[in-house]
């Protein structure tokens, strides 16, 4: 079966993040990575080709030239080959855009099985699978703390917890799935994957390449846009006393003040 | 008026308060209409109507039950197809954004997600707050093209009553083949417990690594009832198997903005301030002075927890006599 793992080239979650003076991200004041939450993707689908089912594992991201960085990380984790889509046009897609360009690499290259990340860390929708899904007619089995496949059957089952309930959830392969950081920790990278990596093959598309209007992705396309971006003022240096006996009832005495207790 | 489409969040007819709060706002931007999803719309009208529903469209058929998201996308197409609304609200919820995201893709629509507040701007359009990069920057937004497809986050506003009685209109829909849909094969619902829900609660009092133990949360849920709180824990402490998931706040837990929180044994990595750091006050308990939570706190003790939070608890309960 044919597994395309979507992963995503993020600015550093743990460094200091910014915007563009046109509201976008800005990609070039930080280090970017592969997004965290996708490297749990990553291990699933691993994962899938190590239980015995016969897979082969596609990467593929969208974004710009360096985004490849995020797939020959991936790749060092195991797997068997990438596809970078970049264009000039693209840059400042929303996820309904970002979600089409996936759409349509996915398929020209035909899958089984979509398995991507909870949310990317940068944007945090979590909402591109559920428009992967949508897009490519298939069920949309997201968030999930544990994931099976069955040939068989031709179903992937899996559970997530939802805000009340813990939901046993099914659908029929082909299918787009989410895993959360809770699904599995993922492996790092071993020596011999890295050097491994630099042969594996990584095809590089444009929009052409994919049938895609220029004017259907990118920031004209794109349905929302942002206003305004404020930092949040720091907080005001809080008061910080050091437990000598009397922490407990000074903190009361504090919380009283504030009206709490 | 232009009519605002609410999609309510419901247990067996039994209307969530997060809905109560999307009507709300909805009433800043136009009439809400509510749209029910699944058997229990008789119990559920008259507190829809309470807070200002004029109207409420009910669509009860197996298929809401049996599958997860599609038939809520299939129902809200249809409705917003014959009624034209000028957005359509829902909660941010994992159900709520997934139908969100595939609803925009049909209507071909901007989609904003987990707003924290919705305004209209002279023209009557919405326009979003959202807090993004683990809560360090605050963003208005708003929808250029289509429906604006808008998914709220919990206590992004007060619920205000503005009674009015509402039209109701029972919707048949068309439910696209289940081969595309997502079965639900089990549904073990969480007992809630007798303190109040993160997203809801004024107070959370959370503990994480330095809690040291499932026991020991004891500590945690004894302070946490004195102020009547709900009880949060780190990622750490959920890993490590001492509180349910449930209760984790950050990043890929809950997000919570109470007016009151209390973190007591957490280090305040970004991935736990980016669930807590829009909190209106913040108190951290560490016996670290250099931990980075002390950065958020407006009161902080450095100490150890096990001898600060029961003595806190005590005074609490003393000074209330
Ligand atoms: C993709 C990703 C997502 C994540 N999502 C989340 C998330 O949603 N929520 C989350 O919380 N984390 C999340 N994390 C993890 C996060 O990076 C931290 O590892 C985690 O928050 C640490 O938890 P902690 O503060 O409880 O533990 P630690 O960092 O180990 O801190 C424990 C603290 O307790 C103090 N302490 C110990 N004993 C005592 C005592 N007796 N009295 C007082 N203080 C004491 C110590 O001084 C220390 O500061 C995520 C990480 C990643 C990579
Ligand atoms: N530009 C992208 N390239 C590849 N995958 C992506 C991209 N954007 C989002 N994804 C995938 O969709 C998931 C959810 O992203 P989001 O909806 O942006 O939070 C991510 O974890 C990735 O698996």
């Amino acid at each position: 079966m044919k597994i395309v793992v979507c992963v995503k080239h993020v600015p550093d979650a743990t460094a200091d993040r910014t915007f563009t003076e046109d509201g976008t991200t800005d990609r070039d004041a930080v280090d970017s990575v592969l997004s965290e939450l996708d490297e749990y993707a990553v291990e699933q689908a691993l994962r899938i080709t190590e239980s015995g089912v016969d897979a082969e594992v596609t990467y593929l991201t969208v974004g710009p030239d360096d985004a490849k960085d995020a797939l020959r990380k991936a790749l060092a984790m195991g797997g068997d080959r990438a596809i970078h889509v970049s264009d000039d046009d693209i840059q400042g897609s929303d996820a309904l855009g970002t979600s089409l360009v996936l759409a349509k690499a996915i398929e020209r290259h035909g899958f089984d099985l979509v398995v991507c990340g909870m949310a990317s860390t940068d944007g945090s929708m979590g909402v591109v699978p559920a428009m992967l899904a949508e897009r490519l007619g298939v069920p949309a089995v997201t968030h999930l703390d544990e994931l099976a496949i069955s040939i068989e059957d031709g179903s992937v089952t899996g559970r997530r917890e939802g805000e009340s309930a813990t939901v046993r959830v099914q659908g029929t392969l082909p299918a787009v799935v989410s895993v959360t950081d809770r699904s599995g920790d993922a492996r790092y990278p071993s020596f011999k994957g890295i050097m491994a990596a630099k042969k594996k093959p990584v095809e590089t598309l444009d929009l052409a390449d994919l049938d895609i209007e220029p004017e259907w992705t990118g920031r004209s396309a794109a349905r929302s846009a942002v206003d305004t971006a404020a930092k949040r003022p720091p907080r005001a240096k809080g008061e910080i006393v050091a437990d000598e006996g009397a922490g407990g009832v000074g903190l009361a005495a504090f919380l009283t003040a504030k009206k709490f207790a | 008026m232009a009519e605002i489409l609410v999609l309510v969040d419901h247990v067996d007819g039994t209307v969530r308060k997060p809905t109560l709060e999307l009507l709300t706002l909805a009433r800043r931007l136009g009439e809400p209409s509510a749209v029910y999803l699944g058997p229990g719309a008789d119990t559920a009208t008259d507190v829809l109507g309470t807070y200002g529903a004029q109207k409420v469209y009910v669509v009860d058929a197996p298929d809401v039950a049996e599958h997860l998201v599609t038939p809520a996308v299939d129902a809200l197409t249809q409705i917003a197809a014959s009624s034209g609304p000028a957005a359509v609200l829902l909660p941010s919820s994992l159900d709520g954004k997934e139908i969100a995201a595939r609803l925009a893709v049909r209507l071909e629509a901007g989609l904003i997600t987990d707003a924290v507040d919705i305004t209209a701007d002279e023209d009557g359009r919405p326009v979003t707050e959202q807090s993004v990069f683990a809560a360090t920057y605050q963003v208005t937004a708003h929808v250029t093209e289509g429906v604006p497809v808008i998914t709220v986050k919990p206590n992004a506003t007060a619920p205000e009553p503005a009674p009015a009685t509402p039209v109701v209109e029972k919707v048949d829909v068309t439910f696209d083949p289940a081969a595309t849909a997502t079965r639900v094969l089990s549904r073990t619902p969480r007992v809630g417990g007798d303190r109040p829900e993160l997203t809801e609660a004024d107070i959370v009092v959370s503990g994480g690594r330095g809690v040291n133990g499932a026991e020991n949360f004891a500590v945690i849920e004894r302070l946490a009832d004195a102020l009547g709180a709900a009880v949060g824990a780190s990622r750490a402490a959920v890993d490590a198997g001492w509180y349910p998931h449930s209760h984790q706040v950050g990043q890929t837990g809950t997000q919570v903005s109470p007016q009151l929180y209390i973190a007591a044994g957490i280090s305040g990595a970004i991935q736990h301030r980016a669930g807590m750091q829009t909190s209106k006050t913040i108190v951290a308990v560490n016996k670290d002075a250099d931990a980075p939570i002390f950065e958020l706190a407006d009161y902080g003790v450095v100490g150890d927890l096990f001898k600060v939070l029961p003595q806190l608890a005590e005074e609490i309960d003393r000074r209330r006599g």
